[in-house]
């Protein structure tokens, strides 16, 4: 089975949802066009990352009635989407969140689990910790979705991988620094360097789609990647400028791959349960 | 670990697409730029010409009378180099009457004097061609408070305030920028003879190293030492850095209500753009 990815790394309108909401449309049509499956987004991409006290301004329910979600909904409806957001829950709390839209219906939403709150860094600040770590069914396998910080921690890809993902979808708002010599600021080479590894160890595909632009003097350097089981780079999106990257994703590669190297059917999830369990104890 | 060397093709990306972003997205197509003859602005208006296009970049030359007239062949240069707009404004008459005043007055203060006048003409300018001032201090003068506040550190956004002396160097030789500029003793120009180095009693060499141990590395004073650092210099670096933290903050507003501008009023300046 092979799967049509479209990498959409956009430059957003800070707390401007509504223009960022065309830009999608703009971009879910252009994925159309060349007959994308599957079109994933930036973190926050509907409403920019730096949003601080604009959060609950520019926070939406993906919901039919949601006057953003009833537009990408639909557009679900001929192809699937992977979408950043603010999420507002039931009781008025604020969740980084990414939302899984297929055929017209949302398959799952992921809260950010890891709130970067040192450096430059201030989401403990604005945003509430999601609590969960699920893998969910698509049309083209299972999946998972985490956002930024949630992959600088092994621990939620390796959750993932353990609940059934064979497709990771990684969305970032990475702010570019580390300028050396180097051809690639140490954030890029850190984030490829981590996403080959997971791709590696979990033999499967590991899809990651960064924004661009600019926000103040923060710049988001791009560079969407894709990383098949065996580690292999399939796809890269161009550095700091906007782009929608098409790759084909063969998914008979997890097969080839596991058959060689069986790590997943090795890994002692008991033994992991069981020293987890004595660690905590101490 | 000591090596400042940077990407020049990178920065030179990074740069310009935050010049051209963050002038265009507030609705300006235009920059302003007060060129000295120095390095540091002649790299601003080089990123600003190649973000913008030379049509839409106005280098000001505003010499007083007291100025080095290098500074002016220098700055046009590398209006010639840009191809860029200018204008020439001589500042000895918005300076002088101020200075007669109270004629006793310090060098430091004649100095201030003439980089605020210039802010002003820079501002004035500004708004006659449509145009944001483009910010031209570097990370090493910004960190030891080595400019005017009001003065030369006025901006709407500066593309080099994180570049090192040593890597606006670096990168003007990069761009083009003429050779006389980039190996010239660097000075402000205030007074006949004045130089940053002799004022500041040491290079841009040796503090580049120390203050991206300190700042970049995370490195402490003690550590400083042990790579090799003399005490006496790394103790006088520590202290001006922390001394002039004044000059890199807007000024404090007392909080009295439950929501102060500064404090938890907190939106980026790229707010809805």
């Amino acid at each position: 089975m092979r799967l049509n990815l479209a990498l959409a790394q956009i430059a957003t309108k800070l707390g401007d949802v509504e223009a960022n909401l065309e830009k999608h449309l703009d971009f879910i049509k252009r994925a159309k066009e060349q007959k994308a499956d599957l079109v994933i987004f930036p973190e926050l991409s509907l409403t920019g990352y730096v949003v601080q006290d604009l959060v609950a301004t520019v926070a939406h329910r993906p919901t039919e009635e949601d006057p953003v979600f009833k537009h990408l909904l639909k557009e679900s409806e001929d192809l699937d989407l992977v979408i950043g957001f603010v999420d507002e829950d039931d009781r008025h709390r604020f969740y980084i969140a990414s939302t899984y839209l297929s055929g017209g219906r949302v398959l799952h939403v992921h809260h950010k689990v890891y709130l970067p709150t040192y450096g430059l860094f201030d989401e403990g600040r604005f945003f509430a910790w999601g609590d969960r770590v699920r893998s969910f069914d698509t049309r083209f396998g299972r999946a998972g979705l985490l956002i930024c910080e949630d992959f600088w921690h092994a621990s939620p890809p390796y959750l993932l991988w353990l609940d059934g993902a064979d497709l990771m979808l990684f969305s970032s708002a990475s702010p570019g620094r580390g300028l050396t010599d180097r051809e690639k600021l140490e954030s890029a080479r850190w984030v490829e360097r981590v996403n080959q590894a997971y791709a590696s160890m979990f033999t499967s595909f590991i899809v990651h789609c960064n924004r661009v632009g600019y926000e103040d003097g923060l710049h988001f350097w791009g560079g969407a990647t894709v990383n098949d089981p065996n580690g292999e780079l399939i796809a890269r999106g161009p550095y700091f400028e906007e782009a929608l990257t098409l790759v084909q994703l063969d998914l008979n590669q997890l097969r080839r791959t596991r058959a060689r190297l069986p790590l997943l059917r090795d890994e002692r999830t008991n033994l992991t349960m069981s020293e987890l369990q004595r660690i905590l104890r101490k | 670990m000591l090596d400042l060397t940077i990407n020049t093709d990178v920065a030179r990306q990074i740069l310009t697409g935050f010049i051209k972003s963050e002038v265009t997205r507030v609705g300006f197509s235009r920059a302003i730029i007060n060129l000295s003859g120095g390095l540091d602005s002649a790299l601003s208006c080089a990123l600003a010409a190649e973000a913008l296009g030379p049509e839409n970049v106005l280098a000001l030359r505003l010499p007083y009378r007291t100025s080095s007239p290098d500074s002016l062949e220098h700055a046009q240069l590398v209006i010639d180099r840009f191809n860029v707009r200018s204008e020439t404004i001589d500042i000895t008459k918005m300076v002088d009457p101020l200075i007669e005043h109270d004629p006793d007055m310090s060098n430091t203060r004649k100095g201030n004097i003439m980089a605020r006048s210039r802010m002003i003409v820079l501002y004035d300018q500004s708004e006659a061609f449509r145009a944001l001032p483009i910010g031209t201090s570097n990370k090493t003068e910004i960190l030891l408070g080595y400019s005017t506040m009001w003065g030369d550190m006025a901006s709407a956004i500066n593309p080099i305030g994180d570049l090192y002396k040593t890597q606006v160097r670096q990168l003007s030789r990069a761009l083009g920028i003429p050779a006389e500029i980039v190996d010239k003793p660097p000075s402000a120009d205030l007074w006949v003879g004045q130089t940053d180095e002799g004022e500041l009693g040491f290079t841009y060499e040796q503090v580049d190293k120390l203050l991206f141990l300190i700042v970049d590395q995370r490195y402490s004073a003690q550590e400083c030492v042990e790579e090799g650092f003399d005490g006496a210099f790394v103790h006088s670096v520590v202290a001006r850095v922390r001394r002039n933290q004044f000059k890199r903050m807007m000024p404090p507003i007392a909080k009295v209500s439950n929501r102060t501008i500064g404090y938890d009023f907190l939106y980026l300046r790229d707010w809805g753009t």
